[in-house]
C-alpha cells in the first residue's frame, strides 16, 4: 500500500462528511457516460438553454467579481461619512435588536447567566417599567377582538372554558345566534356549532345511530377539527370493536382517527386498530419503527432481531434483515477498531484517527469506512469490504465508486490501479471500469494524483474529444499527440507543437509524425 | 422587466391592515391577562410575530420575559405564564407537564394558552385528560394571514401540506375558509371564484357558509376574482430546481417568513446578516423575477451607476455637498449595502451551483419534463444516488421521474432498470444518520420509493399523493413544454416558461391563465379529466358598489392550498404584466422542492 506521508486527511465524523467526500471527488459527467461530447453539444445548440450556463470560468462570474470590486471600492467612500442611521441595528447573532427572536435569545442567555451564579442572592434589577402606551390602550379598547366582521367571535360565547368573558357589544350577530339559547340541538346543528368553535354537548347522543349520524355530519362538513372532536367522543363511549367496525366503512373518519392516535402517541390502540383492519404490514412497520427510540446499540440490535419475524412485505422484510445484519456487524467492527485505536499499534488509526463511531451509519458509509481502514483484509472478516459487498449485494458500480473514493483519499494509487485491472484468459491485463474513465480521472485529479497516474486513465477515456481536452488540462502530452495522430489531424498537431516545450521530447515526437510520409492526414 | 408594466395595471389593495388587525387583537388578548407575565412562543411563530409586533409592543402590555417553546422544564419565576402556540397536541402536553410539575412542587401560577390561528378540540381534550382543563385557560388569536409582501400573503402553516395530503386530516379546512372570509370581508365582495382540487372545494364551501352566517356590508370591492388551487394538482412545478433569482435564493439560503440569513461568505464580513426580501428592497425588487442569467448583468450595471453617483461628489462646493449629503447620500448608501449583499449572494450561488454540477441536474430535469432520453435520466439519478450527494435531492429527482413518467418505468425500461433501483435502497432503510436525524425510510411514505421494486412502489407512494399524474398528456394538451428547436431569449421572456429557462410552463400557472382567459373551465374538459376533476367556477351576486369595478375584476387572488413556490409567484407576476392583471398570492406556506420532500420524511420517533 502506498500512502503519501504528507497528506493530512482523516476519517470524518458524520454521514454528511462522507457524502461530501464522495461528492467532491466524483464530479460526475453525465454526457460522457451516455453519449459523446458531440451529442451533448448538439443538444445544447439545438435547445434553448445555451443562453445560460453555470460554468466556473464563465464571463458572468468574472463580471460579477468586477462588480464586487467596484462595490467594495465604494466602501471606503461610504465609511467616511457613515452615520449608521440607516443601518439596522443587529445583535451578535444577526437578529435585529428589538426583534422578538432576538429578545428570546437574550432571555435564554440571561437565564444561563443566572444559572451559573447561585452563590449570591439575586438583586432585583428593575428594568425601567414601561408604562402602557395610551395608543395601545385606545386601539385595543376600540377593537375588542371583533374587527373581522362576520362570525369570528366564536370564542366569546363559548360557555365552558373561558374564564375571561368578553362583554363587548356584539357588532353583528350571526343569523343562527338565537339557537344559542336552546340546548336541544340536532346532530346537524351540533356539528354546525362545533364548526363555529362553540360548545355543544355530545353526551346526549347515546344510541349508536345518533353517534354515527354525528360522525357522518362531521365528515360531510369537511372540518377535520370537528371530525376529530366527534371521534374523541366516540372513542370514549364506544367499545373498540364497535368503533373499529364502524370506521372501516368510513375512510375519511378512519384517517382522522389514525392521525389522532399517531399524534397522541397511542401506539397500543393504533396497533389494535390496524390489526382489526387486517393491515398487518402497517402493524409490522409501526412496531419496527419503535427501534428509533432505543439508544443502546445492543438493545437496538436485539430489538431488530425480534422484528425479523413480523409480517412484513417481502421487500420490507429483506430491508429489516439487512438493517439487523448491518448493525450487528457495526457493533463488532466498532468494538475491534476502538480497541485498535486505543492500543496505538495500528498505523492507520494513528495516521488517520477516527472522529466518530461507525455505529448506525448507513451501509455505504460503512463500506467507505471499511475501504478506508480495512481494505486489504481477507474476505472472511466482518470488516472486509468484499465481505460487505457480498453480504449486502452491493452493485459493482456502487462498490467501485466507494472504493475508489476511499483509496484515492488515501493516495493509495496501487490499490486504485488494481481496482481496474482484470486479466483475460490469456493472462493479459487490461483496465476495465463500470464508471466512465472521465469520472475516474476526475476523482483522481481531485485527490492530487501525480501525472503518471492520471495519464493511464486519461488515455482510457473513450471519446477522443473528451480525451484530448482532459489530456491538455492535465498536461499528458503523449496522449494528445497520439490522439491527433490517430485522428489524422495534421492541423491540430501542428497547433499543439507550439504548446510543448521547445526542444523537448514531445516536440521531437510531433516533428517525427509530421514528417512521416505514411500517415494519410485528413487535412 | 419591472418597468414594462402596463400603464393601466390596477393598484394592489393595502394589506398592512391585516397586520394591524392581528397586532391589535394580540394586544387585546394580552390585556385580558393583567399583571406581569412571561410569554412562551412556539418556535415557528417567532418570525411571523416579529413581522407584526416587536418586543416593546409586548413589554407595553406587561410581558416580562420571552421564551421559546423548547419542550424542557421552564425556568421562569413569573406567577403568570402565557403560551402563544399553534394548536398542536405535543405542545399542549408539554404545557400540562409544566403545570403538573408546578402543582407537585406546590407552586401556584396562572397559565394561559393562546392558540393561533384557532384552537382544536383535540388540544382541549388533552387539557381535560391531563386534569388541567380550567387550570389552564385558553384563547384564540385569529392571526390567519401574514402579508409577506405587497402581493404575497401567507398563512404560515407548512403543516397544512402534510396534514391534508399525506395524513388525510382536514383540520385546516376551516382555517382556510376563515382566511378567505377575512379577505372577503375586508377586500371583497368577490364576484367570481374559480378553483380546482378537493381541498379547494372544501375551503370554498367553508368560506361560503361563513359568508352566509355573517352579514356582508355593501362596499366597494378591491379584489374581484379568486382562484383556489390544491397543491396536488401540480406536484411537478414545486419539484423543479428554481432558476429565477428569488426562487434560487430560497432553494439555497431558505427564505423564512420573507427574511433570509446571509452567511459570512455572502456578506464578506465576520457575521451573518438577516435581510428582509421584499419590494422595499429596490435592488431585490428589480431582480427577484429575473432568470438568474440576467442577474449579473443587472448587478454590474447597477454597480457602475452607483459609482457614478458617488463620483458626482468630486468637485462639489460646500453647498452642493450639503444637498448631496442630505438628499442623496442616504439612498445611495442603502443601495450600496443592498447591492453588495445581492452580489455576494449571486457569487455564493454560482460557487455552490458549479460545485454541484447544476448544469447536468437542470438538463436531467428538462429531459424529464420533455419526456426525452429517460434512460439517461435514470442513469443520472442512479449515479446521483450512488454518490450519496444529497438524499433529498435524489428523492426529488425520483419523484419527478415518477410523476412525469406516470410510473410506467418497469414496463418501458425493463428488468435491468429494476436492478438500478436496488441502489436506492441503500439510501433508504440503511441510512441512519446521527441520532435525531435518523432516516429510516421504511416507515416514510417517500421511503417506499427507495426500494427494490421502486418503479411500482414509486407510483404507489406518490400516486397516493398525486393520484394519476397524467403529466405527459397534460403537458401535450396545455403545451407546457415549448418546442426545443426554438431559441429562447431569457432576457426577453415570451411566456411563463422563462422561469424554468424556457423549458417548461408551470402547470399551476398555465391553468390559472387558461381559466381566466376562458372565464371558466369550458373547453378544458379533457384537462380537468386528466386532473381528476374537482374543478369549479361560480359567480356570486354582485353586491359591489359600482365604480372602479373594472379594476377590482383585474385583481385576482390566487390561493394555493398546500404551498406555492417563488417561481410560481414570478410566473404569475409575469402573466399579470402581460394581461394587465394583478395577482395576489395567498398560500398556506411558501414551499420549494426540499421543503416538500422533507415534509414527507418520517424520520423521527
Amino acid at each position: 500500500m502506498l500512502i503519501s506521508k504528507t497528506t493530512q486527511c482523516s476519517y470524518t465524523p458524520t454521514v454528511h462528511r462522507y457524502q461530501k467526500e464522495i461528492q467532491r471527488q466524483d464530479v460526475y459527467h453525465f454526457n460522457n457516460m451516455t453519449k459523446s461530447k458531440a451529442d451533448e453539444e448538439d443538444y445544447w445548440n439545438s435547445s434553448k438553454f445555451k443562453a445560460f450556463t453555470f460554468d466556473d470560468e464563465d464571463d458572468e462570474l468574472i463580471r460579477l467579481k468586477e462588480s464586487r470590486q467596484a462595490v467594495n471600492s465604494i466602501q471606503r467612500l461610504v465609511e467616511e461619512d457613515d452615520d449608521e442611521d440607516d443601518v439596522e441595528k443587529v445583535s451578535w447573532s444577526g437578529e435585529p435588536v428589538g426583534s422578538i427572536s432576538w429578545s428570546v435569545k437574550e432571555t435564554a442567555a440571561s437565564n444561563q447567566r443566572t444559572d451559573r451564579e447561585p452563590a449570591f442572592p439575586k438583586i432585583p434589577t428593575d428594568t425601567p417599567s414601561l408604562s402602557k402606551s395610551q395608543s395601545g390602550y385606545s386601539l385595543s379598547s376600540l377593537f375588542k377582538g371583533k374587527t373581522k366582521g362576520g362570525n369570528f367571535q366564536s370564542f366569546t360565547d363559548t360557555l365552558s372554558d373561558s374564564s375571561i368573558r368578553l362583554y363587548a357589544p356584539e357588532l353583528r350577530k350571526p343569523k343562527s345566534e338565537y339557537k344559542d339559547y336552546v340546548s336541544d340541538w340536532s346532530p346537524e346543528e351540533t356539528i354546525q356549532r362545533l364548526q363555529q368553535g362553540k360548545t355543544a354537548p355530545l353526551e346526549k347522543f347515546r344510541s349508536l345511530q345518533d353517534k354515527l349520524l354525528l360522525l357522518d355530519f362531521a365528515v360531510s362538513a369537511h372540518d377535520g377539527n370537528v371530525i376529530t372532536a366527534v371521534l374523541i367522543y366516540l372513542k370514549r363511549t364506544l367499545s373498540k370493536e364497535v368503533l373499529f367496525r364502524e370506521l372501516e366503512s368510513r375512510q375519511t373518519a378512519l384517517r382522522h382517527f389514525i392521525h389522532y392516535l399517531t399524534e397522541t402517541k397511542d401506539q397500543r390502540l393504533l396497533l389494535e386498530l390496524l390489526r382489526a383492519l387486517g393491515r398487518t404490514e402497517d402493524v409490522a412497520l409501526l412496531q419496527y419503527k419503535e427501534h428509533l427510540s432505543i439508544a443502546d446499540e445492543n438493545k437496538r440490535r436485539d430489538f431488530l432481531k425480534s422484528c425479523l419475524s413480523l409480517p412484513f412485505s417481502a421487500e420490507d422484510s429483506a430491508h429489516v434483515q439487512d438493517h439487523y445484519t448491518l448493525l450487528e456487524r457495526q457493533i463488532i467492527i466498532e468494538a475491534t477498531d476502538r480497541q485498535a485505536e486505543r492500543g496505538g499499534k495500528v498505523e492507520i488509526f494513528q495516521k488517520f484517527p477516527r472522529r466518530a463511531s461507525i455505529l448506525n451509519m448507513p451501509l455505504i458509509t460503512t463500506l467507505y469506512y471499511c475501504c478506508f481502514y480495512h481494505y486489504s483484509e481477507p474476505e472472511g472478516t466482518y470488516s472486509s469490504p468484499l465481505n460487505i459487498r457480498q453480504a449486502f449485494k452491493i452493485s459493482e458500480k456502487q462498490y467501485f465508486v466507494t472504493a475508489l473514493a476511499a483509496r484515492a483519499k488515501l493516495k493509495a494509487w496501487l490499490d486504485v490501479d488494481a481496482l481496474f485491472t482484470s486479466r483475460n484468459w490469456l493472462g493479459f491485463t487490461r483496465k476495465k471500469s463500470p464508471l466512465s474513465f472521465q469520472r475516474v480521472v476526475d476523482v483522481l485529479q481531485k485527490n492530487s494524483a501525480p501525472t503518471q497516474v492520471l495519464q493511464d486513465y486519461v488515455g482510457l477515456v473513450e471519446d477522443p474529444d473528451m480525451r484530448i481536452s482532459l489530456a491538455q488540462k492535465h498536461k499528458c502530452h503523449d496522449i494528445v499527440i497520439n490522439t491527433y495522430r490517430d485522428m489524422k489531424d495534421r492541423q491540430q498537431l501542428l497547433g499543439y507543437r507550439g504548446k510543448v516545450g521547445r526542444g523537448s521530447a514531445e516536440e521531437r515526437k510531433i516533428d517525427e509524425l509530421l514528417n512521416n510520409q505514411q500517415i494519410r492526414w485528413k487535412n | 422587466m419591472a418597468n414594462s408594466a402596463r400603464r393601466d395595471s390596477p393598484e394592489l389593495p393595502d394589506f398592512s391592515l391585516l397586520k394591524r388587525l392581528a397586532r391589535d387583537q394580540l394586544i387585546y388578548l394580552l390585556e385580558q391577562l393583567p399583571g406581569k407575565k412571561d410569554l412562551f412562543i412556539e418556535a415557528d411563530l417567532m418570525s411571523p410575530l416579529d413581522r407584526i409586533a416587536n418586543v416593546s409592543t409586548l413589554k407595553q402590555h406587561e410581558v416580562d420575559k420571552l421564551y421559546k417553546v423548547e419542550y424542557k422544564p421552564v425556568v421562569s419565576t413569573s406567577d403568570q405564564l402565557c403560551f402563544l402556540i399553534r394548536p398542536r397536541i405535543q405542545t399542549v402536553k408539554w404545557i400540562c407537564d409544566v403545570a403538573n410539575a408546578d402543582k407537585a412542587a406546590g407552586k401556584f401560577r396562572r397559565y394561559k394558552i393562546i392558540f393561533t390561528p384557532q384552537k382544536f378540540y383535540a388540544c382541549e381534550a388533552v387539557l381535560e385528560e391531563q386534569g388541567m382543563f380550567g387550570d389552564v385557560t385558553t384563547d384564540e388569536w385569529a392571526f390567519y394571514l401574514l402579508p409577506l409582501d405587497d402581493d404575497i400573503i401567507s398563512l404560515e402553516l407548512p403543516e397544512f401540506f402534510r396534514d391534508n395530503f399525506l395524513a388525510g386530516d382536514q383540520r385546516w379546512m376551516r382555517t382556510a375558509g376563515s382566511a378567505l372570509h377575512l379577505l372577503h370581508s375586508l377586500y371583497g365582495p368577490f364576484s367570481k371564484v374559480y378553483g380546482i382540487g378537493r381541498y379547494s372545494k372544501m375551503a370554498y364551501e367553508s368560506w361560503r357558509e361563513q359568508v352566509e352566517q355573517g352579514e356582508q356590508r355593501a362596499r366597494q370591492a378591491e379584489i374581484g376574482n379568486v382562484f383556489l388551487i390544491d397543491r396536488d394538482v401540480d406536484f411537478v412545478t414545486p419539484l423543479c430546481s428554481q432558476v429565477v433569482y428569488e426562487g434560487l435564493v430560497d432553494d439555497i439560503f431558505r427564505i423564512k417568513c420573507g427574511c433570509v440569513e446571509f452567511s459570512p461568505d455572502v456578506t464578506a464580513s465576520d457575521k451573518s446578516v438577516k435581510v428582509m426580501l421584499n419590494s422595499q428592497d429596490k435592488v431585490f425588487n428589480e431582480i427577484r423575477n429575473e432568470h438568474f442569467s440576467n442577474v449579473f448583468g443587472f448587478l454590474s450595471q447597477k454597480a457602475r451607476n452607483l459609482q457614478t453617483a458617488y463620483d458626482k461628489r468630486r468637485g462639489m462646493d460646500i453647498k452642493q455637498m450639503k444637498t448631496f449629503v442630505s438628499e442623496e447620500l442616504k439612498g445611495l448608501k442603502q443601495e450600496h449595502r443592498l447591492l453588495s449583499l445581492h452580489i455576494g449572494a449571486s457569487e455564493s450561488i454560482m460557487k455552490k451551483k458549479t460545485k454541484q454540477d447544476f448544469q447536468e441536474l437542470l438538463k436531467t430535469e428538462h429531459s424529464l419534463l420533455e419526456g426525452f432520453e429517460i434512460r439517461e435520466c435514470i442513469s443520472y439519478i442512479e449515479e446521483h444516488i450512488s454518490r450519496q450527494v444529497s438524499m433529498i435531492e435524489s428523492l426529488r429527482l425520483l419523484c419527478l421521474l415518477s410523476i412525469t413518467e406516470n410510473g410506467e418505468l418497469s414496463f418501458s425500461y425493463g428488468v435491468d432498470h429494476l436492478l438500478t433501483f436496488s441502489n436506492l435502497r441503500q439510501l433508504g432503510l440503511l441510512v441512519e444518520q446521527q441520532p435525531g436525524e435518523t432516516l429510516t425510510v421504511m416507515e416514510s411514505r417517500v421511503g417506499k420509493l427507495v426500494n427494490d421494486k421502486t418503479a411500482g412502489k414509486l407510483t404507489d407512494a406518490f400516486s397516493s399523493l398525486a393520484k394519476k399524474s397524467n403529466f405527459r398528456a397534460l403537458s401535450r394538451k396545455l403545451n407546457l413544454v415549448p418546442k426545443s428547436d426554438e431559441e429562447y431569449d431569457l432576457r426577453v421572456p415570451r411566456d411563463m416558461a422563462y422561469i424554468f429557462s424556457g423549458a417548461y410552463v408551470p402547470l399551476s400557472c398555465k391553468l390559472i391563465e387558461q381559466v381566466l382567459e376562458r372565464d371558466g373551465w369550458t373547453g378544458l374538459e379533457e384537462v380537468t379529466r386528466l386532473l381528476n376533476g374537482n374543478e369549479f367556477a361560480v359567480t356570486g351576486q354582485i353586491t359591489s358598489i359600482n365604480g372602479a369595478k373594472n379594476d377590482a375584476q383585474r385583481i385576482i387572488l390566487v390561493m394555493f392550498l398546500g404551498g406555492c413556490t417563488f417561481s410560481e409567484i414570478s410566473a404569475l407576476r409575469f402573466l399579470g404584466r402581460e394581461k394587465g392583471y394583478k395577482f395576489i398570492v395567498v398560500t398556506t406556506a411558501i414551499t420549494n422542492s426540499s421543503r416538500l420532500i422533507e415534509s414527507l420524511l418520517d424520520n423521527h420517533v
